[in-house]
């Protein structure tokens, strides 16, 4: 995903001409065509992204287009009162761009896993949580951040990740949900790179007899309200799976947005990792299928929710 | 016609009024700075009440956000806000907050939390450089204000890519909330902390308008290095029995107080 962000900024830094990108000390070649394009326009700010954050809501405030990108914990909770107090506070239009979210950099250890940027995130007024399926909808995701012009957050995957769509969604739409396969007993709501998982899972699912619905949530806030009224009212069981902690997650976003819309939210299936860091846990699919967050574990799960 | 001095004098009584009125703190860090804050007002901001957003206007960042009252003051002498207005501070409904709120004009940043004014105001001088307007920003922090990392983090950013458009001040007086700068912890050398930064630094005595004019002035498109004023000032200036007395960081004037400091300014 991290190729597809840096092959859409390059385009898209051609036709924003205040689109500006600033990094913190990463993305080594990537952003070497941005940079020879445009270079008033890239800066690395070095580690030191409490200050990237500053100056990009200061570039906002004064007509840019700004864009801060790093690992996606340096660019969240370590700079959070930035995010909150400079970008979110104002309401002002910069888009914060994680890379390697969730388990990407699990062989790194716990200071590279980021399994409480959407929980932590989302609390935060005027922000918005975009997490891309795959590599093509990458482009979708900061085209349309653009486009509306408030703070935007983005969860990225890394690299290798398996693709979701054949060619990028053409109506993507922060907050609007997208249906990718229609069933009638479950729902499973994939979550950033989980998509995939739950396309396989309801695959599955159909050979023991389950239909199941798998819809790409790429907008954790805001909710799409008609769609998730729509799953609740219609299937048995509404099934969510990300790449995230249990703690406040997108599982907990429509926990709490079912509770508020009076709906029955014993129908709800939340598969997310546990409330401990995770230590000696090897590469990404390791620790996932530790963790249960795996399309087979999916599965199993919901069988056996079905009873 | 008011010169920068006389203007400071009325800023200092209403910002005592205010503090009393609202029942709001921070009376001493706000008379501490308002002679830096008197002279950018008066002489050296270009901007505009009926334009308050227009692009080549200079910045003005209160980085220590809790001084709001000194702020509030200048803003309205400029006709940003009005007098009335200074009325309804710190009062419920009203937008002059004890710290400057994003939706007053001619607030350019919402500060309150330390270390937050020069980042931004770095980002606001590096867009004049990309944009190729010709504009300056000015941040005005506290010394206790520079304990925060995100200071010295903007300070190496400034330095790194020239930003000779970007005024930074320090109200240097010599005490933060819970003690002497000094002491809690080593501040000093100050100026020397920023020079080896790569920043051009200037120190005076920041109640002396002129030194504070000279100063502000050096700022420009054309430099090559941000630069970095270290304001020697006394907390609670202009009242003679606030003078460097720390108790004032929090304490409220009663209505005779009020009455006694306005007689000193000559503002009765």
């Amino acid at each position: 995903m991290r190729n597809a962000f840096a092959d859409a900024i390059n385009e898209l830094g051609d036709s924003n001409p205040d689109l500006v990108l600033l990094a913190g000390d990463i993305g080594n070649r990537l952003f070497d065509s941005f940079k020879g394009k445009h270079p008033s326009r890239f800066f690395n700010c070095g580690v030191a992204e409490a200050n990237m954050t500053g100056v990009a809501a200061g570039l906002a405030a004064s007509g840019l287009r700004p864009i801060t990108y790093t690992i996606t914990p340096f660019n969240t909770v370590r700079c959070l009162e930035q995010i909150r107090l400079d970008i979110c506070y104002p309401n002002l239009p910069v888009i914060v761009v994680g890379t390697g979210a969730g388990l990407s950099y699990a062989n790194l250890g716990a200071t590279h896993h980021s399994m409480e940027d959407i929980a932590i995130l989302r609390t935060l007024p005027n922000m918005h949580v975009v997490c891309p399926a795959d590599a093509a909808e990458v482009r979708p995701a900061v085209m349309d951040a653009l486009r509306l012009a408030r703070p935007t957050y983005i969860r990225l995957g890394k690299k290798g990740e398996p693709a979701v769509y054949t060619s990028p969604p053409s109506d993507f739409r922060i907050g609007r949900a997208i249906s990718l396969r229609d069933g009638n007993d479950v729902a499973i709501v994939g979550v950033g790179n989980m998509v995939e998982r739950a396309l396989r899972s309801a695959e599955q699912l159909a050979s023991s007899g389950v239909s199941a619905q798998v819809v790409n949530l790429h907008t954790v806030k805001p909710l799409d309200d008609a769609l998730l009224t729509h799953l609740f009212q219609q299937r048995r069981l509404v099934v969510v799976m990300e790449e995230h902690g249990l703690a406040g997650g997108a599982g907990s976003a429509i926990l709490e947005w079912g509770n508020l819309h009076g709906l029955d939210v014993r129908k709800l299936l939340r598969l997310a990792g546990p409330d401990r860091f995770l230590l000696a846990c090897g590469d990404q699919e390791r620790t996932r299928a530790a963790l249960g967050l795996t399309a087979e574990a999916a599965t199993r799960q919901i069988l056996a929710r079905l009873g | 016609m008011l010169d920068s001095t006389q203007l400071a004098a009325r800023f200092r009584a209403q910002a005592v009024e205010m503090s009393h009125e609202a029942g709001a703190a921070h009376l001493a860090s706000s008379l501490s700075c308002i002679d830096i804050v008197s002279v950018l007002y008066h002489s050296v901001l270009r901007i505009d009440p009926v334009r308050p957003d227009f692009d080549e206007r200079d910045r003005f960042i209160l980085s220590k956000g809790h001084a709001a009252t000194a702020l509030y003051a200048a803003l309205a002498y400029r006709g940003f806000l009005t007098e009335d207005d200074l009325k309804t501070y710190g009062k419920a409904g009203s937008l002059l907050e004890e710290h400057p709120s994003p939706k007053l004009p001619g607030v350019e940043a919402a500060t309150g939390s330390l270390g937050h004014g020069l980042p931004c105001g770095t980002g606001m001088a590096l867009a004049a450089h990309i944009r190729r307007l010709n504009y300056r920003c000015f941040v005005l922090m506290s010394d206790g204000e520079c304990n925060e990392g995100s200071v010295w983090e903007a300070a190496m950013f400034a330095s790194a890519h020239r930003l000779g458009n970007l005024c930074a001040f320090v109200d240097f007086n010599k005490w933060q909330a819970t003690g002497r700068s000094c002491e809690v912890l080593a501040l000093d050398p100050l100026a020397d902390k920023f020079r080896s930064f790569g920043w051009d630094v200037r120190e005076i005595d920041g109640h002396d308008h002129a030194q504070i004019l000279t100063a502000a002035k050096i700022a420009g498109m054309q430099r090559e290095q941000p630069i970095m004023v270290v304001a020697h000032t006394i907390k609670g200036k202009g009242v003679s029995f606030m003078e460097d007395d720390n108790n004032w960081h929090y304490r409220i004037p009663t209505q005779e107080e009020v009455q006694r400091a306005k007689a000193e300014l000559g503002q009765a």
